[in-house]
């Protein structure tokens, strides 16, 4: 497999309240393969969203090189077929949407590609139907609930047939129902269209769930691998004031107290299969 | 609920009127509020009254919904009235009422006057009450769009516009949510005099700036990020055409603006 983006050593820097600069990213190197689907944890001001807008050229490297399909972001000319190749869905569902009629609103990326109108109706449709909202299109955003809206915003990403979806937080302002729907939206997408999904979270259930998972802290990668094998990890992540899966929590108190838990247990049906063994 | 009022109050419906192209529509109420200040004999309102009988007939629209849209403006309807029946000269006093003389040139120019503003009023609401915003902006933009040889923003314009009415439930649901948390402190927002509720406004509108400005930088990154780049290179999923229906509209409207100068001007 070829990555799909390259981080080569970024730098970023930014001034804060107190007029200092301050490192977001601290000599940053990642790659990110096609259809893989990767989670991003770190407690806030870690650099993880800071990091995200690198993928699509929000953000441009103080030093380094961010690589987007063979793509720099650096380069001017780019950066629209840049983020056309990678989406981004925010973490406030309403200060995304922009239209008063969801179809409108899905049908907002492909009108700034400039697509003939047969076309962009086609995409809106297909793209209503991959999150299942077709039933809501001339719905007005405000009537939805959080997790609809996150899920039509999601829709007016892979309207424009992305590669990749960056999803900065998608979920930290909904209930646990609408993150539920919003996870599933993402992981079908994942699994049945092939997108390649960076998910940035701080809820390690969500985390979890990704084929890979990456820890910040202070604007550095400390930790990147499958989750079983980060989440081995439990006093380093603790260290650094990060929760640990509720399951991951159980088996190495267990195991210190001196009952033995192999196979480091990440999810809750793992755990009752090794304890009623 | 403050979430449900609607803004330019339109009536949904699947009318003639309603499916005109929001083009046509501007373009003859632009047309009816010109040619109502031409009209310069009660006679020469029966083909107004007439144009706007057929209109609300086609329109689907319940009167007295329409009815209903002038009730705010009953008090500049009535001053209207009265100014224009006691300080119209005229000599043929029809009676007196303490130092009040009504004339019946007064009676008729108040009169006159009178007819003038409501089918001024009813005329442009059967626009916003048959046209969706989003239609509306739409129009605007297109009608807009030969002004941009000469720089005008018509797009931006029509984007504010867009986005305007997208934000105006969620801000309203916010000034309710910061009203309430400001109430739950304590906030006293319906007593005093005018100057100390005026006052009391300030906790809440510090607030809602803040995070309208917030909000507004999130969604222009967010814009951003799908690739907007201003209206050049943009196209749209809907495109506005006219058609038969559209040709019908302008011919009625050239009718009545054709028998509506005649009865002037003869």
């Amino acid at each position: 497999m070829k990555p799909i983006i390259q981080v080569k050593d970024v730098y970023y820097k930014y001034t804060n309240q107190q007029d200092e600069l301050t490192a977001a990213l601290d000599g940053v190197s990642l790659s990110i393969h096609e259809g893989e689907f990767v989670a991003i944890i770190g407690h806030n001001g870690s650099g993880k969203s800071t990091l995200a807008k690198h993928f699509n050229a929000l953000l441009q490297p103080a030093s380094g090189d961010v690589y987007v399909k063979g793509m720099n972001t650096k380069d001017e000319e780019q950066v629209w077929s840049i983020r056309q190749v990678a989406g981004m869905v925010f973490q406030n569902p309403d200060n995304q949407l922009v239209a008063t009629i969801v179809e409108e609103d899905v049908a907002f990326g492909p009108e700034n590609l400039g697509l003939p109108p047969g076309e962009i109706r086609l995409r809106v449709d297909r793209a209503l139907e991959s999150v299942r909202m077709s039933d809501f299109a001339q719905s007005a955003p405000h009537y939805l609930s959080g997790g609809q809206k996150q899920r039509i915003a999601i829709a007016g990403v892979i309207a424009m047939r992305p590669e990749i979806i960056i999803l900065d937080e998608p979920t930290a302002m909904l209930d646990p129902s609408g993150r539920k729907e919003v996870m599933d939206t993402v992981h079908y997408l994942n699994k049945n269209e092939g997108i390649t999904i960076v998910h940035i979270t701080h809820f390690m259930e969500e985390a979890i769930q990704a084929d890979r998972v990456v820890v910040m802290e202070e604007g550095k990668i400390i930790l990147d691998g499958p989750p079983r094998e980060v989440f081995r990890q439990v006093e380093t992540l603790k260290q650094i004031g990060l929760d640990v899966p509720q399951v991951v929590e159980l088996a190495f108190d267990l195991n210190r107290e001196g009952f033995s838990i192999p196979g480091d247990p990440i999810n809750i049906e793992e755990m009752v299969n090794i304890l009623c063994r | 609920m403050l979430k449900d009022i609607t803004i330019g109050q339109y009536y949904p419906s699947d009318s003639p009127i309603h499916r005109l192209d929001p083009r046509t529509k501007l373009v003859i109420t632009f047309l009816f509020i010109v040619i109502i200040f031409f009209v310069r004999y009660y006679s020469g309102y029966l083909f107004i009254l007439a144009f706007m009988a057929l209109t609300i007939a086609f329109s689907k629209i319940p009167f007295k919904y329409i009815l209903k849209g002038l009730k705010p403006l009953l008090f500049i309807i009535l001053l209207t009235f009265f100014i224009n029946i006691f300080f119209t000269p005229g000599e043929t006093t029809l009676f007196t009422f303490w130092f009040v003389r009504v004339t019946e040139e007064g009676l008729r120019q108040g009169l006159f006057m009178t007819l003038r503003l409501v089918f001024l009023v009813t005329g442009t609401s059967l626009l916003t009450l048959t046209t969706s915003p989003i239609a509306l902006t739409d129009g605007i933009e297109l009608l807009l769009k030969p002004l941009t040889a000469i720089r005008f923003p018509s797009h931006e314009l029509a984007m504010m516009m867009t986005i305007a009415l997208r934000f105006i439930p969620t801000l309203l649901e916010e000034t309710d949510k910061i009203m309430k948390a400001q109430m739950a402190r304590g906030a006293d927002f319906e007593s005093g005099n005018l100057i100390q509720r005026a006052k009391s406004l300030i906790p809440l509108l510090v607030p809602l700036f803040i995070s309208a400005f917030r909000r507004a930088d999130e969604l222009a990154m967010a814009m951003e990020a799908r690739c907007y780049r201003g209206g050049d290179s943009r196209t749209r999923m809907k495109v506005l055409t006219m058609g038969s229906l559209d040709l019908a509209a302008f011919a009625v409207t050239a009718a009545m603006i054709a028998s509506v100068l005649l009865n002037t001007y003869l």
